[in-house]
């Protein structure tokens, strides 16, 4: 059989991701630290877990309503108004999807016509671009900089603006630079929105996770409701990666024809998932404190540690990244990762896996024990210090 | 007053000042003398480990007394409790509420040397009008930390 005769062009079209050859060389390393994974490394709360458990024992294990069960919809309806004053009717305007991922998914594939394009600011996670291609449409990649410490500026929207233009993906705070978009950065990207048809996806899948100011969803902003499909999920805020539980929300005309992409594709979300769900958002407020709370003691001790030691990074308030620039040590992003995961054993993810404007910086992720972000800032004070001698060494 | 520092102390004591420092957004000469003020107020009693003797080959045996006690005039219970906290072998002793008046904590070698101590030391007390000794047969968590040594599930390399 000839199989690459018989997969479609866009599959063919989306690029491997350059990261597994890393994991596997880390994969093989039986001691190295890992700064590397996305993901956090507390355990879901046991109330949360019972609340599965219980529904299992009942024998709750049938499926739900497409959209997700009535009662966990009225759930997020209210978590959403009490946390960030979003009104969602739960009745026609919230999907349960199987985490944010599904959830952007079906926003893209629901909107985007062949050739539309999609502005995509990068560095971002990536899955964007791809699901955007496996749509049809074109993602347009805009690099935010350091310099605006990652955000989306006015100008750099206004200048990817074409009469193709169909949705503008809006992701913060960010993965992997840990920026976040404020009130009155948002109120700028508004006023270019404004009178165009340009739909937004906002991806606020770290929205719990912010520190010293509180999130602001595009939706807040005066005439962004109507144009906003939000993304949210509790793998982050209630560390529950696993359970696989996100949901989108929007215009109900949007999110009704959504609906039928999600009970042809999914069905519905995960049962259990679901009742574990409705606990968090029930009794769950007090865990996303405890845990940003101990995320924001690690986040200051790593920029203060990577600062010491001599790599600048600009102050991360969002999401549990801290993204510093290695531009000074003359490698690139992948040379550092690689030569830093060989010479001291730790893994930090290259920036430029997450698009072309992370060039020059890599991702260290701070969802790990302290101990563990402790030894690796010695680890990487080491490694710098080495580097110089050798690279003094070669010149001189 | 913030209690930031000292939560963070209570979780972890082992941190370094400088690490207490970034975490809680004090400099470390800050973290040094709130540290010290804590110390010299009492408000930070002390450090210890919480050690798993029963992963080791020296035995060890916990019990948890009930005690009712005759409170004394002018003095309530204080002067009771007194009397029974100055003893080595007592751990913790806290005031209750409810059907018993005192909870002893006691650890010693053997069970005999924790019957010992009850029956000669505590129990002849003259304000103690009763006590029940409850031994401690397996010890689950304690200080949120949990004795068992639990599986955990190995993190993917899952890029994200």
């Amino acid at each position: 059989m000839n199989y690459d005769a018989i997969l479609s062009d866009r599959i063919k079209n989306v690029q491997p991701s350059g990261i597994r050859k890393f994991f596997d060389i880390l994969e093989e390393m039986k001691d190295a630290i890992s700064l590397g994974i996305g993901e956090p490394d507390f355990v879901t709360p046991w109330h949360i877990r019972d609340a599965g458990i219980y529904s299992l024992e009942k024998g709750f294990t049938k499926y739900t309503s497409n959209a997700g069960m009535a009662e966990l919809r009225r759930e997020i309806a209210s978590y959403l108004e009490r946390r960030f004053q979003l009104k969602y009717d739960f009745a026609n305007q919230i999907i349960v999807t199987v985490g944010g991922s599904e959830a952007i998914d079906l926003a893209l594939r629901c909107m985007v016509n062949p050739g539309d394009e999609v502005i995509v600011p990068v560095p971002s996670f990536v899955c964007y671009g791809p699901l955007a291609n496996m749509a049809g449409g074109v993602p347009v990649y805009v690099e935010t900089k350091a310099e605006n410490e990652f955000r989306l500026t006015p100008e750099e929207l206004r200048a990817a603006i074409t009469p193709r233009t169909k949705v503008l993906v809006l992701p913060f705070p960010n993965n992997p630079t840990g920026g976040v978009m404020g009130r009155e950065d948002l109120e700028a990207i508004a006023e270019v929105l404004r009178g165009t048809d340009i739909m937004v996806i906002s991806d606020e899948i770290y929205a719990e996770l912010t520190y010293g100011q509180h999130h602001v969803s595009l939706a807040n902003i005066p005439d962004m409701y109507e144009r906003t499909i939000v993304v949210n999920g509790f793998s982050k805020s209630h560390a529950m990666t696993g359970w696989r539980m996100g949901y989108l929300c929007g215009p109900a005309p949007l999110i009704q024809q959504m609906l039928k992409l999600h009970q042809f594709g999914i069905m519905s979300a995960p049962t259990t998932s679901q009742y574990a769900a409705i606990e968090a958002m029930r009794n769950g407020d007090a865990d996303i404190e405890k845990m940003r709370d101990e995320y924001d003691g690690r986040r200051r001790y790593l920029v203060e540690g990577l600062r010491r030691i001599g790599l600048p990074c600009f102050e991360p308030k969002g999401a549990f990244y801290v993204f510093p620039d290695i531009r000074g040590t003359g490698l690139s992003s992948e040379e550092f990762c690689e030569r830093f995961l060989m010479e001291e054993k730790v893994a930090v993810i290259a920036g430029n896996a997450f698009g072309p404007g992370g060039e020059g910086f890599v991702r260290c992720c701070y969802a790990t024990s302290m101990k563990d972000i402790a030894e690796a800032l010695t680890r990487m004070d080491n490694f710098l210090t080495n580097l110089k001698k050798k690279q003094a060494r070669e010149q001189g | 007053m913030d209690t930031k520092l000292l939560r963070l102390l209570e979780n972890d004591c082992t941190l370094t000042r400088e690490q207490l420092a970034s975490m809680a957004d004090m400099t470390v000469e800050e973290v040094n003398a709130a540290i010290k003020e804590y110390e010299e107020k009492k408000i930070v009693l002390g450090y210890k480990a919480i050690v798993d003797w029963d992963r080791t080959d020296r035995e060890s045996v916990t019990a948890l007394i009930e005690v009712k006690v005759t409170p004394q005039r002018g003095e309530g219970f204080d002067r009771v409790a007194e009397r029974i906290y100055q003893y080595d072998e007592v751990e913790s002793v806290y005031l209750m509420s409810g059907a018993f008046d005192l909870t002893v904590i006691i650890s010693g070698r053997t069970l005999r040397e924790v019957a010992e101590f009850v029956g000669q030391r505590l129990a002849t007390l003259e304000d103690v009008t009763g006590t029940a000794t409850h031994f401690i047969l397996k010890k689950y968590k304690e200080k949120h930390l949990i004795f068992e040594k639990r599986e955990e599930q190995e993190r993917e390399l899952i890029f994200t």
